[in-house]
């Protein structure tokens, strides 16, 4: 017997996944701010001369790299709980998808401060400017521009990767697919919706980027 | 006035500056010629404090530069300086590249750090690029712009460090006319060039940098056209023919 699709239920249930897929939104932009502001600062801790301020922040990125991301979330949620700290759901995976967003763009920010040549430096501290001024707007302005791509294919995997939340209960859209069709037993429609509102979602997410790439970044690099 | 007395500066191991003593007055020009890996490059990041030192004393307006409590942001302020390579903000347009010391050093207004950039850019003939983005520029116009950039602090000193050995041929005229220009408006010039025609013309003093320390420094028509010591006879024969 084949299988017969039914829509309509799916439909009546477009408010929920919408609010889901707003969670979805919500936890991987966050998770990208959030991320991008420690991996400035593990970049900058990694290029130092020092070890042990080095270190700390090669430990993280390691980790980060080279473990599952499953495995990141269910330390978040039940490896902290293990020690009494019960985060919520949405907390456990924001703190994963940092975890990871922080350790992969430490290394893309790493790159881009490398690419920016030390004369950059020299020639604005000969104008007088503090080491903060050089950084604020002269060489992280660069620098955000050359990596501004890697920096969004890293916010589509956020987006992609918050659907693990499904693993431990977050309402996210994941989370809300999977608690609907469990109600309805409309499996296969609830995660094709779910699917295309993903697609598109990632596809807004990559449409705004390049209009803002638009807008911040004028000139060459 | 800069003076700089018996300054030693090393790489690790590698003894750059081994006692260089000088004297720049108010209203001079001076040039520094000499072989390449001398150590000329390396002077000017010592007196704009780029380069801590590891003996001696360099004295900027009876500021110690590398005195403990010197603020060394607030003395470069004084000092400015343009590079072999121009190093233009490639992410701001000429007339933001002239501004923004002005604007964030200096705390002018942006109306009043825009003015002096202004005023400066069509100082150094860039009066019809103000929009530009300076990768689209020429080398020649993108070192017009470092100069103008350095100008708009309002510095008492300027150093330059072979700003046309990197440019090609046809454009090094423009860069030395600017500079002419700027000696004519009395400022005080440190110059590492090598070219040495110009360094005839325009220098009070020039400066023979051999092997660590300054082997011979007089007017030009002592030290260019009628040198006392081998070593500047040896390397003015090398370089002229
Ligand atoms: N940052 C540095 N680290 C190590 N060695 C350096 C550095 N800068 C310059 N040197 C060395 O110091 C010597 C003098 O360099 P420099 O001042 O650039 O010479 P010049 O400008 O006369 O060509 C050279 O041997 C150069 O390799
Ligand atoms: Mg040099």
């Amino acid at each position: 017997m084949e299988y017969e699709f039914h829509w309509n239920i799916v439909f009546d249930k477009l408010p929920q996944l919408l609010s889901g897929a707003f969670v979805t939104l919500h936890v991987s932009v966050l998770s990208m701010l959030i991320g991008i502001a420690i991996a400035v600062l593990l970049a900058i801790a990694k290029m130092s001369d020092s070890r042990l301020i080095s270190l700390p922040a090669t430990v993280w990125v390691e980790i980060a790299r080279n473990t599952p991301a499953l495995f990141q979330i269910y330390m978040a949620y039940f490896g902290l709980g293990a020690f009494g700290i019960h985060l919520s759901p949405y907390a456990a995976v924001l703190s994963a998808l940092v975890f990871v967003n922080a350790g992969y763009l430490t290394e893309t920010f790493r790159g881009g401060f490398l690419s920016i040549p030390k004369t950059q430096y020299s020639a604005s501290k000969s104008l007088g400017m503090s080491s903060i001024q050089v950084y604020r707007y002269i060489i992280l302005p660069q620098m955000f521009r050359r990596i501004y791509h890697p920096m969004t294919n890293q916010f589509v995997w956020s987006i992609l990767m918050s659907s693990l939340g499904i693993l431990v209960g977050m309402n996210e859209l994941s989370g809300e697919t999977q608690r609907l069709q469990s109600l309805s037993f409309r499996t296969l429609e609830f995660f094709i919706v779910a699917a295309v509102m993903y697609f598109l979602i990632t596809k807004f997410v990559l449409f705004s980027a390049s209009l803002v790439s638009q807008r911040l970044f004028r000139g060459d690099i | 006035m800069i003076q700089i007395q018996n300054v030693h500066k090393s790489f690790g191991s590698l003894e750059v500056l081994k006692g260089v003593t000088m004297d720049v007055n108010k209203g001079e020009v001076v040039s520094v010629i000499g072989g390449s890996g001398s150590g000329k490059s390396t002077l000017l990041y010592c007196i704009n404090a780029i380069e801590d030192i590891q003996q001696g004393r360099i004295i900027v307006d009876e500021i110690d530069v590398h005195a403990k409590g010197t603020n060394q942001d607030r003395l470069r302020q004084k000092l400015g300086m343009v590079f072999q390579q121009w190093n233009s903000f490639p992410h701001l347009t000429v007339l933001e590249n002239a501004s923004l010391a002005p604007r964030i050093v200096l705390k002018l207004s942006k109306k009043e750090a825009v003015e002096r950039a202004k005023k400066e850019l069509n100082h150094v003939g860039l009066g019809d690029k103000f929009d530009e983005y300076p990768t689209r520029m020429s080398g020649g116009q993108q070192q017009r712009l470092a100069i103008a950039r350095a100008l708009a602090m309002k510095p008492d000193y300027m150093l330059f460090d072979e700003v046309t050995s990197a440019l090609d041929p046809e454009l090094v005229g423009e860069v030395l006319d600017t500079l002419r220009m700027l000696r004519d408006d009395g400022m005080t010039m440190i110059c590492v060039t090598h070219e040495i025609a110009f360094a005839r013309e325009v220098s009070d003093k020039v400066a023979f940098f051999h092997q660590g320390v300054i082997e011979e420094i007089g007017p030009p028509e002592q030290v260019i056209v009628n040198p006392q010591k081998e070593a500047t006879q040896k390397f003015l024969s090398k370089v002229l023919h």
